[in-house]
């Protein structure tokens, strides 16, 4: 048989650098349907050719590639489950599971960038909207023609947010809304923000802000180590006339925004073993082509110890997430569940980049390699969607019945 | 205007290639399958030809089993609109060119794609056999292609230069890049893949005359030897005595 492969391999030329490969030592794929797998091979190459042979370089400048928005739109990566009438996917949790693994294998601002849209933004405009609101928004967002912010955390108010002070007065033909919200992924590039806010009787509301209204702002946070290209920013809110109708009619209480983020919270956890993945890939070739003492470094004990761990905590967590899409197309996925799959999947991806990185020995601290860029990454996503801690009390309060938070 | 891709279904490039049944069968075991690179390139210009010319329509076919079938859904989520899969073992050129042409036939289409070569027999006759089967024009490798009305500007890579033709509809191409940038399928498209058509049809019986006997893997590649660029005496000694091919 003649062996052609390397002319097929300079055909696809920008697939050449990120020779990325899942590992799946459980065979998982056979879970799969023929339709998962090419979701994800379409999602791999959507980042190999868009994201890959530019992360580096976005991150190191700190810069956040807008024309990613569209690009996301156009692949299908906003709001994979939300039904097709509205412009989403209309795919099940395995679907959104997949997409979100390979987008942050890629990079986990860019994950954010989607999980934000789809989870946040786009889950409780189709939740907690009215027919109008979803009509208006969902398909533009879908489609990436307008970018999407969620805004819950206040400067004062991060792991509780039920102490939150950004609050709204039903002025008669409107609601005036004043405060500030914190740490708010996408803000700066926004053009609708689904913020959080108590009305006159204390009771959580979302609602629809939209860019150009009179004494609402958007402050990009600078000096970032991690998810250097995503955008953060502030929502700040001076007296904004907010039209009634931009009010979420669904639902209302602390619980609202809590069912967005377990929504998140489940991409998070497919999208943190896959920037697992990445790091392992990198460092089992790393291992295999790096020589010291005569000897690939792969041939040392200690070398295969961290390799053989890596790949013993991927394989838990991979099985972990799939059993929880499961539950979720069930409908019986619980916040609960979620917490724990969220936590172990950041803790394990952060454990697995540290080791990675020691595996590539200098050139892991490089931007040769992505492996410092998924590690300083992996630090906000721990701490966001829910500390690593407060994922704790909330199994705790599940286990006991007692609730520890305060 | 009807357009009729042909898909192959091989194995990925970076697949490890191993033989079964004393080395006369190909071992697709833990073997990913994707469309050949080169029908992807065809299949692109496909679609963007469709997406240019209203009233188009693209019907994506392949040769194969059943296990081809996530093949060919994926040429329909990537935006053919309708594909005939012709059940039999694509065991050869001659007899694969055959099954083409009868669809062809059948189906009337105007302008037939498929890659310049499939990349695992790499035989990349099948446009050529099938344009004489059918009594149209056959060109490859075609890297650029222009409809306008009934004709065809082609642009074809020849040995040191390239040349520009043009071909009256109906006609068979095989392409290659830089005819079109492959496509990545949608979410959206893979879900409308799900209900678009794909018929199974029986093969024609073909007396091909070919019969496999043997497969071989060549030789690993060897070591590579630095000589310095002014030591051309050791060089041709090398050549003559070493690699032997002087
Ligand atoms: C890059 C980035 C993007 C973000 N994007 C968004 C966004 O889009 N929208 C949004 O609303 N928010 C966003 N956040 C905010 C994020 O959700 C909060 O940072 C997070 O909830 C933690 O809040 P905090 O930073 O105020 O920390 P704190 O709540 O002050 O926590 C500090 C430490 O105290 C611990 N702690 C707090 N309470 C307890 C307790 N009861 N028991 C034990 N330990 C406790 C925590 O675990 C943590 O270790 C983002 C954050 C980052 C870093």
């Amino acid at each position: 048989m003649p062996n052609h492969n390397g002319s097929a391999e300079t055909v696809k030329k920008s697939m050449k650098q990120d020779r990325f490969e899942h590992p799946d030592f459980y065979a998982i794929d056979d879970l799969l349907t023929e339709e998962h797998k090419l979701i994800r091979s379409s999602i791999r190459d959507f980042v190999k050719r868009e994201i890959s042979p530019n992360i580096e370089d976005w991150a190191q400048r700190a810069h956040f590639p807008f024309e990613i928005v569209k690009k996301f739109g156009d692949i299908g990566a906003f709001g994979p489950t939300i039904p097709t009438e509205y412009g989403g996917g209309g795919l099940d949790y395995i679907s959104y599971g997949l997409i979100m693994q390979e987008i942050e294998r890629g990079d986990s601002g860019m994950r954010s960038t989607a999980s934000v849209q789809g989870s946040l933004v786009m889950y409780p405009i189709y939740k907690f909207g009215s027919e109008e609101q979803r009509k208006k928004y969902l398909p533009k967002l879908a489609s990436g023609e307008w970018l999407g912010c969620f805004g819950l955390t206040e400067p004062d108010h991060g792991s509780n947010p039920g102490g939150m002070v950004t609050n709204f007065k039903d002025m008669g033909d409107h609601y005036l809304l004043n405060g500030a919200k914190m740490w708010i992924s996408n803000s700066p590039k926004a053009q609708v923000a689904v913020v959080w806010a108590k009305h006159e009787q204390g009771r959580i509301h979302g609602l629809i802000v939209e860019r150009g209204m009179a004494g609402f702002s958007t402050p990009e946070t600078h000096g970032k180590w991690s998810l250097r290209a995503s955008t953060t920013g502030e929502l700040v809110f001076d007296n904004v006339k907010v039209p009634k109708e931009n009010l979420l009619p669904g639902k209302n209480g602390l619980g609202a925004p809590l069912m967005c983020l377990d929504s998140a919270r489940y991409g998070i956890a497919w999208g943190a073993i896959g920037a697992a993945m990445d790091c392992y890939d990198s460092a089992r070739r790393y291992a295999m082509e790096r020589i010291q003492f005569d000897k690939p470094i792969g041939s040392f004990q200690l070398v295969q110890k961290k390799l053989a761990e890596m790949l013993t905590e991927i394989t838990k967590a991979q099985l972990v997430n799939w059993r929880l899409g499961v539950l979720m197309n069930e409908g019986k996925g619980t916040t609960q569940q979620i917490s724990m799959a969220k936590r172990n999947s950041v803790q394990v991806a952060l454990e697995i980049a540290r080791e990675a990185r020691q595996i590539h020995g200098g050139m892991g601290i490089t931007g040769e390699y992505p492996i410092m860029r998924h590690m300083m990454n992996l630090e906000s996503v721990v701490t966001y969607e829910g500390t690593h801690d407060i994922h704790l009390l909330i199994l705790g309060n599940h286990i006991t019945g007692i609730p520890a938070f305060i | 205007m009807k357009i009729l891709v042909c898909i192959t279904h091989v194995p990925d490039t970076t697949s490890k290639i191993n033989f079964k049944d004393n080395n006369t069968k190909f071992d697709p075991t833990g073997v990913q399958f994707i469309i050949g690179p080169y029908d992807d390139y065809a299949l692109a210009r496909a679609i963007e030809i469709k997406e240019s010319t209203p009233g188009t329509t693209v019907t994506v076919l392949n040769v194969g089993l059943a296990e081809t079938e996530p093949t060919i859904r994926k040429a329909l989520a990537i935006g053919a609109d309708d594909a005939i899969r012709v059940n039999a073992d694509p065991t050869d050129s001659f007899f694969v060119a055959s099954q083409i042409a009868e669809q062809a036939k059948a189906g009337g289409y105007e302008l037939i794609l498929m890659g310049r070569e499939s990349i695992d027999y790499n035989s990349g006759v099948v446009h050529s056999i099938v344009g004489e089967m059918l009594g149209i024009p056959s060109v490859s490798p075609v890297m650029k292609l222009e409809l306008s009305g009934n004709t065809a500007k082609l642009a074809r890579e020849i040995e040191g230069g390239k040349e520009y033709l043009e071909v009256s509809l109906p006609f068979v191409a095989g392409c290659q890049e830089p005819i079109a940038e492959w496509k990545i399928p949608n979410m959206r498209g893979i879900m409308s893949a799900r209900t678009k058509p794909l018929k199974v049809v029986e093969p024609k019986s073909v007396n091909s005359g070919v019969a496999t006997q043997k497969y071989e893997l060549p030789k690993p590649k060897g070591s590579v030897k630095m000589i310095s660029a002014d030591n051309v005496k050791e060089l041709v000694n090398l050549l003559k005595n070493e690699a032997k091919v002087l």
